[in-house]
């Protein structure tokens, strides 16, 4: 990796705590901006296309063929080099290109080849999507050092293992590849594929049209292809008698990684962030740590972005900040809210609102429904975000949206309410008419 | 450059003693220590050479180890920003709390950040010159931009100027208002632009032997509100009643001081009004012609100089204050200068520390004690 992306770490808070004061919150922004052209690409990139072939897949037909001119196209936007191979999974995955379990180099023949490969596919049996990543993960084994990234493409549950088999998997995989998932079709489960795609470091979408599939299929990888650099962690070190209470990323979506950490040293633990390409993401962390006294100053946490050392070499630090803590009895500094800190909480608790709200509505609890869809409305008034508002104004009718008075509306279609669920957890970075 | 064996501090060729620890460094320095007479032959050769400028006073912080101890938790992991990385502590940066001591006690000072503020504007320097001491107080203008840096130009350049002036004899008036003119020109050059200009207040102190009489003299220097006081009393018979002679020996150029030597104000008044702390003269760039003020006492008794920002006499503005606070403490400044300096730092930062402290003591001996109270001879108009 000779160019590498510049990365930088930027630090929103409100440092002032209170005589007392334990909890310190901070929005940290992580940037990181491309090699100056695309020339100089990363040493190695592996993609892996997964296919769900599954029975249902040919109910209508037309979702097998606009999976399989989506999968063409993901192809076609490989570009040379980059290791690859097409699953298709049903019951079990099979190799569909090519037919030996291995990547092989992407160049005008083999792009032909997997291409003609797709176009001969079947859709029969049932749905096991454990199988199809522990094949994936397979494949990838033999290129650990790069970038890794699969598609996986579903329309149904995951009827054909038990959920402890896909947990299992996924514990496996975490780490070993990112994936991003998608849903075709109103059969699928939200939650099932969240699962997946939040384990393994990948967005969760839903494609009610099959129409939307190729170029949906197109970004994707793009997207991967811009990656250049692969497993990088986001290292917090906090005081010996601090606690860590979350680390979330808060932006492009809401992503709960507290429950990731891997002990990296005293102190000090490692929250994966996956590949990057140039983008930015923003992360909120809070640290609990025991009162000081006025006008001291504390690290609360010191956040790094590291690329972690192969086995025996050191770990590339690629930008670092302080979360700083300040006692102090001016209260006007200690009552002062950070704006970003605020948003994003605010946006955080929308994903959980419509989680519970859509969650009750299915178990019939009107009530809960109505007040959590009511709070969800609100919330996404106040931030500003303009596709969760008019996702929600799908399922609730609004009376008042600056109160979150709401009325759940009688008829909905499926495809809106995934739609709601699927997109949850999506942030916009400003309020309107800031920034 | 080398460093010396003890601390690590860097020592020139021809230093007997570190500058920092005080460790000998040479032969005859050792013998020296050895032979009884001590540190302050060999020091003062060296530190305190009749004017030389730039004297760096002894330092009074604890030896630098290699690995420092955090202030919090004693772990000795502080990383290159300053922070513990054990507790997370910020250790305090080298201005929040500055302890200075001549050699001999002759004079010592004491500067904290406080507890409001996140840095030390402020800035004290003292040396030794060929007769007495030279303190200079400077207290960073906080609507300026970089202040700590103007009050540290003020003060060094000060110290050493009036330090120079006067090992080369000068008159102490002459010295005192050269020294605070040269200041005012190192914080005018610091500015980059008149709307960008650094400033700082000055009240320097100079103690010397009154060459016509041999009596003890002090001659004090001020643009601004930081002040001089005198704190007389010690060492006679009845010390408690000697302590009640105390006097500031400053004028604010302050707007409620002012007001008050108009009549227009009472000096309650004044200080109660939101105007009180405004200043009406200053160093800087953007300040009006420097004029320092310049006065000198002579000691009817024993005692010490007070040299201190406002960030002590806000809490304890009248001299009886602060005289009160020492004698609490069991702390007399003609005898512990350092003890003092800590004393009015610590009652500061504890009665609310809302500004930057900076104490500076120097005591002045007198061999007979004289009957009359401090007496200003002479106020001298530049």
């Amino acid at each position: 990796m000779s160019e590498q992306p510049q990365f930088s770490i930027k630090i929103d808070q409100n440092k002032y705590l209170p005589e007392g004061g334990r909890e310190v919150h901070a929005v940290v922004s992580v940037e990181s901006t491309g090699s100056p052209t695309g020339v100089s690409q990363p040493a190695s990139a592996a993609e892996v296309i997964i296919i769900d072939t599954s029975g249902s897949m040919s109910y209508p037909d037309t979702k097998l063929r606009a999976a399989i001119a989506a999968a063409q196209v993901a192809v076609d936007t490989l570009r040379d080099g980059v290791f690859f191979a097409v699953i298709s999974g049903a019951n079990t995955a099979k190799m569909v290109f090519p037919q030996q379990t291995t990547l092989v180099r992407a160049d005008a023949t083999t792009r032909q080849q997997a291409k003609q490969a797709l176009s001969r596919l079947q859709a029969q049996g049932g749905t096991a999507i454990g199988s199809w990543l522990r094949l994936a993960d397979q494949l990838f084994d033999a290129h650990q050092e790069g970038i890794r990234h699969a598609i996986l493409l579903t329309d149904g549950k995951n009827q054909h293992e038990t959920a402890e088999e896909l947990d299992a998997v996924l514990y496996r995989c975490t780490g070993r590849f990112v994936c991003d998932c998608r849903g075709v079709g109103t059969d699928w489960e939200v939650a099932e594929l969240r699962k997946v795609s939040s384990a393994l470091l990948g967005s969760v979408d839903i494609v009610a049209d099959p129409q939307g599939l190729v170029a949906d299929f197109q970004a994707m990888t793009e997207a991967a292809m811009g990656k250049a650099v692969a497993d990088v962690a986001l290292r917090v070190w906090t005081p010996q008698t601090a606690k860590l209470r979350f680390v979330k990323q808060v932006m492009p979506t809401v992503q709960d990684l507290t429950g990731k950490r891997t002990e990296s040293g005293p102190q000090a633990g490692d929250y994966p962030l996956g590949a990057w390409g140039a983008e930015s993401r923003d992360y909120h962390i809070c640290v609990e740590v025991s009162p000081g006294e006025v006008g001291k100053e504390l690290r609360a946490g010191w956040v790094k972005l590291v690329v972690p050392g192969a086995a025996g070499a050191e770990d590339e630090i690629l930008a670092t900040g302080n979360v700083l803590v300040q006692w102090t009895d001016d209260e006007a500094a200690s009552t002062r809210i950070n704006p970003r800190v605020a948003h994003y909480t605010g946006q955080a608790e929308l994903a959980d609102a419509i989680q519970e709200g859509l969650q009750a509505r299915k178990d019939g609890d009107e009530d809960t429904a109505t007040a959590r869809l009511g709070r969800a409305v609100k919330l996404a008034e106040e931030a500003g975000n303009d596709e969760i508002t008019s996702l929600l104004r799908k399922v609730v009718d609004v009376v008042d949206p600056a109160t979150g008075t709401v009325r759940l509306k009688k008829n909905v279609e499926k495809a809106d309410e995934m739609s709601l669920d699927t997109r949850s957890t999506k942030t916009v970075r400003t309020r309107k008419g800031e920034g | 450059m080398r460093a010396c064996p003890n601390c690590g501090e860097g020592v020139f060729e021809g230093e007997g003693f570190c500058e920092a620890c005080g460790h000998p460094l040479t032969a005859e320095a050792t013998a020296a220590v050895q032979a009884g007479r001590v540190a302050r032959e060999g020091v003062t050769a060296k530190v305190l050479p009749a004017g030389r400028p730039g004297t760096r006073p002894t330092r009074r912080t604890e030896p630098k180890s290699p690995r420092p101890a955090c202030t919090e938790c004693g772990a000795t992991a502080i990383d290159a920003d300053g922070y513990c990385e054990h507790c997370g502590m910020r250790q305090p940066a080298e201005r929040d709390h500055i302890e200075i001591e001549l050699p001999g006690s002759v004079a010592a000072g004491a500067s904290d950040r406080g507890r409001r503020y996140a840095r030390n504007e402020d800035f004290l320097a003292l040396a030794a010159h060929s007769g007495g001491i030279a303190a200079v107080v400077c207290d960073g203008v906080g609507s300026s931009p970089h202040p700590d840096d103007a009050s540290r130009a003020a003060a060094e350049t000060g110290v050493a100027e009036l330090a120079a002036r006067f090992g080369s004899g000068a008159a102490p008036e002459e010295a005192t208002c050269d020294a605070a003119l040269k200041a005012a020109e190192a914080v005018a050059a610091l500015a980059e632009s008149p709307s960008d200009a650094p400033s700082c207040t000055y009240v320097s102190a100079l103690t010397y032997a009154d060459p016509a009489t041999g009596t003890p003299a002090v001659t004090v220097g001020w643009v601004g509100d930081s002040r001089a006081y005198w704190l007389g009393g010690g060492g006679s018979d009845a010390a408690s009643e000697q302590l009640t002679q105390s006097e500031q020996l400053t004028q604010d150029d302050s707007w409620a001081a002012f007001m008050v030597a108009e009549g227009a104000l009472t000096e309650a008044e004044a200080e109660a009004h939101p105007n009180a702390h405004v200043i009406t003269a200053w160093l800087g760039a953007d300040a009006d012609e420097v004029r320092p003020r310049v006065r000198t006492f002579s000691p009817g008794g024993p005692g010490a100089v007070l040299v201190c920002s406002d960030g002590l006499w806000n809490y304890a503005p009248k001299p009886q204050d602060l005289v009160a606070v020492l004698a609490g403490a069991a702390c007399d400044p003609a005898l512990d200068p350092l003890g003092a300096a800590r004393t009015l730092v610590r009652f500061a930062l504890e009665a609310g520390g809302r500004d930057n402290i900076s104490v500076a003591v120097v005591p002045v001996a007198i061999g007979t004690v004289a009957p009359d109270p401090v007496t200003p001879n002479t106020e001298h108009a530049p």
